[in-house]
């Protein structure tokens, strides 16, 4: 057993104790914490497949700014600290039959692909991986059209976060 | 190398001999990690002393007074005072905080701070881990010290500390967004993100090639901090404390100190991103000059902030977000696209000092233009009185 795999059998268990942790607790700001304990596995596992830059915007992106707005929108709108809900539902049954389909029918599926014991293939070390992704995401026979449609959709969210949250004219 | 040229490489290099006599290669790289990683964060916790008592000083002189003088020599030994105080006090928790969320959050808030020293390049060579997006890491490690801060108001139970929480991290992530841009700008400059190649590539220190930036760096960092004049955060006079009002003893302790390390870690990294880091004379050769030349240069930033503190009054929030939205952030960006362009054009000619320094010229003359209109249109001047003619001597 390698340090790799101990850290990543490690930080696997950690996923998903504060995964499980996260859909069942009744408190909704634990839940949110436990998404971002979550979330700071998932980058840990992109440190693990050499991804480092992708590790960092993780965590700047959905731990510094989507965690924070849930966290945000769960306090603001939920007053008391200790107010409890049901943690399950009338449709648990038929959700838990689904998610063990799902389960099974991915890890059918994972165990007949061939290249799973593979390795990941090498980059070549004349260039980073930033200056790739970089190029990847400005060359016009790369990425540039869905990066120039995120920002347009990223512009029209916000545009119309100001109109939602603009104070009326004229008083009601 | 020799003991004197480079005393961190030697000894890891000793330690590494010496364990390799008896232990697997994989357990030796661990250790010798392990005591790195050790000596870095002791490092950051142990300066903290020295910050308190010279932030005290400072403070002091800039009010004309003389600051604690009686504990040691110079009032030397007061932070060890105050933190046997914090240590000795009851240790209060609310009745029904939450108390794994209560306990948590300022040790998170300390983490934050000390996880930033691990890309903080020393000396040539001498940095915790040379990630090749080192700017990006401490951007995204400042969002635990935002988490931290709104665990803590929310676990204390209390309306104040709630909404003290709340103001601070509005404040925080609206600030965030000048910072992370002008982040950008020593990384264009120099090509990479990594903290040692910016450091490196300084052969004309950043600020020359872009002040503007680096003012408004200085300013978005220190009100990431929480320094006066955005010190809301913490405005006893305005919300009681904020988000730490039900923390006491050690565990405020906590808190204090990040904010103290956290000051003096803005004014390192100001110091690596503009002011060449560890370069100065002699810094390649004895590697312990490069740490002298970023500690004094570290200083000077801290000292701009205590500087900044100890003059300016705090500012209210609606004008502090104003600030942020409508002055810091589009100037910025103007900032980022302007440094782009020139750099990219003239980048490697002798032209780009001058040019670049004139394109931040411009900048900040359109920036005072569009100051100088908006408060134009704020105040109105009108007349209250009819012009009447003067009586003149007869």
């Amino acid at each position: 057993m390698t340090v790799e795999q101990a850290v990543f059998l490690f930080t696997s268990f950690l996923i998903l104790f504060s995964g499980f942790m996260m859909v069942t607790r009744q408190n909704l700001v634990h839940a949110a914490l436990y998404l971002v304990v979550a979330l700071f596995g998932v980058a840990v596992i992109f440190v693990l497949l050499e991804a480092g830059f992708l590790a960092v915007v993780q965590v700047l992106v959905y731990i510094g700014a989507i965690a924070i707005l849930m966290i945000f929108a769960v306090m603001l709108t939920r007053g008391n600290a200790t107010e409890e809900q049901e943690s399950m539902n009338a449709g648990f049954g038929w959700a838990m039959l689904l998610s063990a389909l799902f389960a099974f029918a991915l890890i059918v599926m994972l165990g007949q692909w061939a290249d799973i014991g593979a390795m990941a293939p090498a980059l070549d070390a004349g260039r980073s991986t930033i200056e790739e992704l970089g190029s990847a995401l400005v060359s016009p026979d790369g990425y540039v059209i869905p990066f120039e449609v995120a920002s347009v959709l990223l512009l029209a969210a916000l545009i119309g976060a100001l109109v939602v949250a603009r104070p009326q004219k004229g008083g009601k | 190398m020799s003991f004197i040229n480079d005393p961190i490489g030697f000894l890891a290099e000793w330690i590494t001999n010496f364990l390799s006599g008896f232990l697997p290669e994989a357990w030796v790289i661990f250790i010798v990690t392990l005591l790195g990683v050790i000596i870095t964060a002791s490092f950051g916790l142990i300066i903290v002393i020295f910050l308190i008592w010279l932030e005290r000083k400072i403070a002091a002189r800039f009010q004309d007074r003389l600051g604690p003088n009686r504990a040691g020599p110079y009032g030397l030994l007061q932070t060890f005072a105050d933190m046997i105080k914090l240590i000795t006090k009851e240790d209060v928790v609310p009745e029904k905080a939450d108390k794994l969320t209560f306990n948590i959050a300022p040790i998170l808030s300390v983490v934050a701070v000390l996880l930033i020293w691990a890309v903080v390049p020393f000396a040539p060579g001498w940095i915790g881990t040379d990630l090749n997006v080192g700017v990006l890491y401490i951007a995204a490690v400042g969002s635990f010290g935002i988490l931290s801060i709104l665990m803590a108001g929310w676990s204390s139970n209390n309306k104040y500390a709630l909404l003290g929480a709340f103001r601070a991290v509005a404040q925080l992530i609206s600030y965030e967004v000048p910072m992370l841009i002008t982040l950008m700008v020593p990384v264009l400059l120099a090509r990479d993100m990594g903290m040692m190649t910016i450091v490196e590539s300084q052969n004309l220190w950043y600020i020359a090639l872009a002040p503007i930036s680096a003012i408004i760096f200085m300013v978005s960092s220190i009100a990431e901090v929480g320094r006066t004049p955005f010190d809301l955060i913490e405005a006893e006079s305005e919300i009681v404390a904020g988000y730490h009002t039900e923390y006491t003893g050690m565990k405020f302790g906590m808190f204090f100190a990040a904010e103290f390390l956290h000051a003096f870690t803005i004014g390192v990294i100001f110091a690596i991103l503009f002011l060449g880091g560890w370069r100065g004379p002699g810094a390649e050769e004895f590697r312990l000059l490069g740490v002298v030349y970023l500690m004094l240069k570290g200083l000077l930033g801290y000292f701009i902030v205590m500087w900044v503190r100890s003059t300016l009054p705090r500012i209210r929030i609606d004008h502090m977000l104003a600030f942020n939205w409508k002055f810091l952030t589009p100037l910025s960006l103007m900032l980022l696209v302007m440094t782009a362009i020139l750099d990219k054009i003239f980048g490697d000619t002798a032209l780009r000092l001058p040019l670049l320094l004139a394109g931040n010229v411009l900048v900040l003359f359109l920036g005072w233009l569009a100051l100088r209109w908006a408060s134009r249109r704020q105040t109105k001047t009108r007349r209250v009185f009819k012009k009447r003619p003067v009586a003149k001597p007869a």
